[in-house]
């Protein structure tokens, strides 16, 4: 699986020898590849307006191209933000909350975001054809579909350090500009141009994930809340900046501690793991279907209410597997 | 019939080639796969609708939808067989005769003392004793040993000390269908009570003495309290619809003392057209995230369980913390009144936790107060506006109290689904009949079984692993959060979607954590036995290895081993741009799932040879594997077959 961002095609159909070159030596002879582009046919169309575009189909003969659009932006602040209101609204009467929750769009963003994930897990792992992700950045939704991808297909990165691997190659090093994404939060008036959700939203699937397949992950969703935290605001270093040229101009990691080092401590590290974990060596399927998803509740209904009873229930089954 | 086809229903690729056989009792699906012959049994009492559809050039469709949410379409190649099916299922699915279902032919294998012994696990007049009656304020009376005074309440009711046989009769005439006053829960603490009734038939004026000294009674026997609460379950514009008719409720001006409350909850109308609705969103072919949502809230489905739960809530509430008796009913007292009296005091008294507790339960506010099963669930043929899903939408509140509070109930999820199969598929004879006359009558007891001594019997299959008697979530009364709550309630797919096994997390948190106490228990007895040895013997080296050879067993049994192909599943189809791509993930078999999902795209359509996938389609294989016996571990019945346990045996 590769990531990249967007070709510069242009409306003059520009064309890259070395980019062609370059995809063409990823394929073995008589291979086929699918990339997977995250914008939709149309905004991929429009993006040559501004100098973007697509691989043409003529100049990467042996590449398919799928779109899946997936929300990003300023679009997906305010889903978040339209959420995390209606979460808030506690006058809300039952028979209008579901059409609130739906007009929020924020599960459908997270359905979108596990079924692409998927795709390209399908052809990597059913198809065993070779997969390019990108968006028009590369640096949202393409790393929200690359790090998806790998969860599932990839037992190594469902350990407490593998994911912690994970978070490292397919968001901080490959450049997700946390800075930018993580400035506010949902709760500011201030709107800002450049920031977005797109990390929650990984989590928020990683949740999914958890709930759907409760043995397979190492970690805890304690763990996935700490990590949305440390990406608005941290003791550490590890989530500062916006690529990794930025962290070594600002000497990042002579001047702060690191997030990693202080999780794996191994008093600390208990608290992220999950009770149940047993390896699993074989690929996780999803299911996408609306009843499948559920709302986080762990996240957007943190501090409304209660968790007392669900606490009770987690720390009944670490007994359990504790005394076993 | 031969060469049948059962569709997956969700994925028109897959189907299975089979005969169908048709029984007095049951459908039968077997499939001609040479090996597994795997078969799919549905009891006639579980039909809900048959439907015929266009034929294609495959063949006939048959679409059969049955109450515990099963669906099942079958493609019959000839027109004529499949009409002849199609009017063989309509009439056995609409039995005449209480004679015609399945529990007057179901043999377990049992003696005759067994068959009684199995109908006494659950005795209501020791639960009256538990909750400490008779008493100084309650009483057993037998006014109505011949149903006499009502028919359709039991022989034992529990009245207040100070109501004479004369003001129960007489308040039974001032009451819709007789149904009078009569005591539901007992709170011996503060002794509060909960009471229930059916509607007064006050009309716009009318007063019954005996009535109003009823609720005095009532109120008497509670010297904590000098009022009670009267809470009418209605939306205040039906109640007063009733009124034109003779009926209505209760006027504060007349009955002394009482405060009155409407708790609005819809009618078995309402309902019925609540769950179909909900059921129309399930069958949607690869919904988005909107439709769901905006079906689901358009059923309404969900605000009515939030409904009766309140209600719930505001009665246990009035019960122990302000210490004040109530006097519930709706309409008739038997629908309504039963959900909220029975929320109301599983959330009050930890003993309904328990499973001998819920089942007794449900013995006392649905089956002895006269809970029109009949009616309701359809066991004969009858009138179809009758029909409604009122204990299901009880059952629900309580998945929704298990999910909110996942360590005060000794029950789990299984539990409350296998009790709502066998309301419907008259496997038993506990839910026949519409009244504990009529059950007599026939002579239940005496010529079918008790669903509870079989739950009974299969308990170690129903537990919570996570209860703890001593835990303080089982102690005392339960308080769900009132608001925000909106959010607490959640679709039930374990129950409306519980054959699309795709839907599912693959593995049940609650088996293995069942295996892993039973384990636990069993390493820790054979420690002490093994720790006396020691004492006794000089050879200590010899059991240190037993232990540990145990000990590996264990894992294996679990089913930890990485080589555990249970663990595998199969993708669904991601991708639903195109309406003619379900998208749901298979539920039956999957030799071939591969590029479904991409031929879309023009690719290569050729399936690559899976057998030697890994990948399997792991069905209940995965539960069967957790239990420590290492044998399928599901709740068998001895001789026929209940149709989900049918479809996962042969995988």
């Amino acid at each position: 699986m590769l990531r990249s961002s967007q070709p510069l095609t242009g409306p003059n159909r520009r064309r890259c020898r070395e980019d062609e070159l370059l995809l063409g030596t990823v394929l073995d002879e008589e291979e086929r590849g699918f990339i997977i582009d995250t914008r939709s046919a149309q905004a991929a169309k429009q993006a040559r307006m501004s100098g973007g575009g697509t691989e043409p189909k003529a100049f990467y003969p042996r590449w398919r191209r799928l779109h899946r659009p997936l929300e990003r932006g300023r679009p997906l602040q305010e889903s978040f933000i339209r959420l995390v209101e209606a979460c808030n609204e506690s006058s809300i009467s039952m028979d209008r909350w579901l059409s609130r929750l739906e007009s929020c769009r924020w599960l459908s963003h997270v359905k979108a975001a596990l079924s692409t994930a998927c795709l390209a897990a399908q052809c990597l792992d059913r198809e065993k054809a070779k997969v390019l992700v990108h968006g028009a950045e590369g640096t949202d939704t393409t790393l929200l579909v690359t790090a998806l991808a790998q969860l599932i297909l990839e037992p190594s990165c469902r350990t407490l350090l593998g994911f912690q691997g994970l978070l490292e190659r397919e968001w901080i090093e490959a450049g997700h500009p946390f800075h930018l994404r993580c400035a506010h939060s949902a709760y500011s008036h201030a709107r800002l141009k450049q920031e977005a959700p797109l990390f929650l939203l990984f989590l928020d699937c990683v949740w999914q994930l958890s709930r759907q397949f409760p043995f397979s992950l190492e970690f805890s969703e304690h763990l996935l809340l700490t990590l949305f935290d440390s990406a608005y605001a941290s003791a550490y270093g590890t989530f500062l900046c916006n690529s990794e040229k930025e962290r070594c101009l600002c000497k990042v990691k002579e001047n702060t501690h690191s997030l990693w080092a202080w999780l794996n401590q191994p008093g600390e590290r208990k608290k992220y793991l999950n009770p149940l974990y047993t390896h699993n060596p074989l690929v996780i399927w999803p299911s996408v279907e609306p009843q499948s998803i559920q709302l986080w509740q762990g996240l957007f209904f943190r501090w409304i209410r209660s968790s007392q009873y669900l606490d009770e229930a987690w720390a009944e089954i670490q007994h359990l597997v504790e005394s076993s | 019939v031969e060469n049948v086809r059962l569709l997956d229903r969700l994925s028109s690729r897959k189907s299975a080639l089979g005969t169908l056989y048709l029984t007095a009792t049951h459908v039968i699906f077997v499939e001609n796969d040479s090996e597994a012959h795997k078969e799919t049994w549905i009891l006639h009492s579980q039909i809900s609708s048959i439907e015929k559809q266009a034929t294609t050039a495959t063949g006939c469709p048959l679409l059969i939808r049955c109450k515990n949410f099963q669906v099942i379409q079958l493609v019959i190649p000839q027109e004529r067989d499949c009409h002849d099916v199609y009017i063989s299922l309509i009439r056995l699915a609409r039995p005449v005769k209480y004679e015609e279902l399945y529990c007057f032919s179901f043999n377990p294998k049992l003696d005759k003392e067994e068959r009684e012994q199995g109908w006494k696990l659950v005795d209501l007049s020791e639960e009256y004793n538990r909750m400490g009656i008779p008493n100084n304020y309650w009483q057993i009376s037998d006014v109505n040993r011949d149903y006499g005074v009502c028919d359709s309440y039991p022989t034992e009711v529990y009245v207040p000390k100070s109501a004479t046989a004369h003001i129960i009769v007489g308040s039974s005439k001032f009451r819709s269908r007789r149904r009078f006053p009569a005591l539901s829960y007992y709170c011996k603490d503060n002794n509060a009570s909960i009471c229930r009734s059916s509607q007064p038939l006050s009309g716009f004026s009318a007063r019954c003495l005996e009535d109003e000294q009823m609720l005095q009674a009532i109120r008497k026997a509670n010297p904590g309290s000098d009022f009670i609460y009267v809470v009418d379950t209605r939306p205040k514009l039906n109640a007063m619809a009733n009124r034109a008719a003779g009926k209505g409720y209760e006027n504060e001006d007349n009955y002394s003392n009482i405060k009155f409350q409407f708790i609005g909850i819809e009618n078995i109308h309402v309902m019925r057209n609540s769950l179909q609705k909900m059921l129309e969103v399930c069958e949607l072919k690869s919904p988005s995230m909107s439709d769901f949502l905006w079906g689901l809230e358009n059923s309404g489905w969900l605000k009515h369980i939030k409904a009766i739960m309140d209600a719930g809530i505001f009665i246990a509430k009035a019960v122990a913390e302000e210490g004040v008796s109530v006097l519930v009913h709706c309409s008739d007292g038997w629908d309504r009144t039963a959900q909220v009296c029975s929320v109301a005091s599983i959330l009050l008294d930890p003993y309904y936790r328990t499973m001998k507790g819920f089942m007794v339960l449900i013995e006392k506010d649905w089956v002895s107060f006269g809970h029109k099963f009949n009616h309701r669930y359809g066991n004969l043929d009858g009138d179809p506006k009758e029909i409604s899903p009122v204990i299901d939408q009880f059952i629900e509140c309580i998945w929704q109290l298990m999910e909110q509070f996942p360590c005060a109930f000794e029950f789990n999820e299984r539990f409350l689904i296998h009790i709502q199969h066998h309301i419907y598929s008259c496997q038993f004879g506990n839910f026949l009949c519409n009244s504990q006359k009529e059950r007599r009558e026939l002579k239940v007891q005496e010529r079918t079984y008790s669903l509870w001594a079989h739950l009974w019997k299969n308990r170690a299959d129903y537990l919570n692993p996570l209860y703890r008697a001593d835990h303080s979530q089982t102690r005392g009364t339960l308080h769900p959060q009132m608001a925000p709550c909106n959010f607490l309630y959640k679709f039930w797919s374990g129950m409306y979607n519980r054959f699309e096994k795709g839907l599912h997390p693959r593995q049940s948190v609650t088996d293995y954590l069942m295996a892993v106490k039973e384990e636990t228990q069993q390493l820790e007895e054979e420690l002490e036995v093994l720790g006396e040895r020691l004492a006794n013997l000089q050879k200590s080296q010899l059991n240190d290895g037993k232990v540990k050879s145990k000990q590996q067993d264990r894992s294996k049994r679990l089913g930890l081993s990485t080589s555990n192909n249970s663990l595998a599943n199969t993708p669904q189809e991601y991708s639903n741009d195109l309406k003619s791509f379900p998208s749901r993930s298979p539920s039956q078999g999957d030799e071939e799932d591969s590029a479904l999902i991409l031929t879309q795209d023009n690719l290569k359509s050729s399936d690559p040879d899976l057998s030697a996938n890994s990948d399997q389609e792991s069905g209940v294989e995965d539960l069967s594997c957790r239990s420590p016996s290492g044998g399928g571990c599901l709740p068998s019945e001895d001789s026929g077959k209940d149709s989900d346990e049918a479809v996962f045996l042969a995988v």
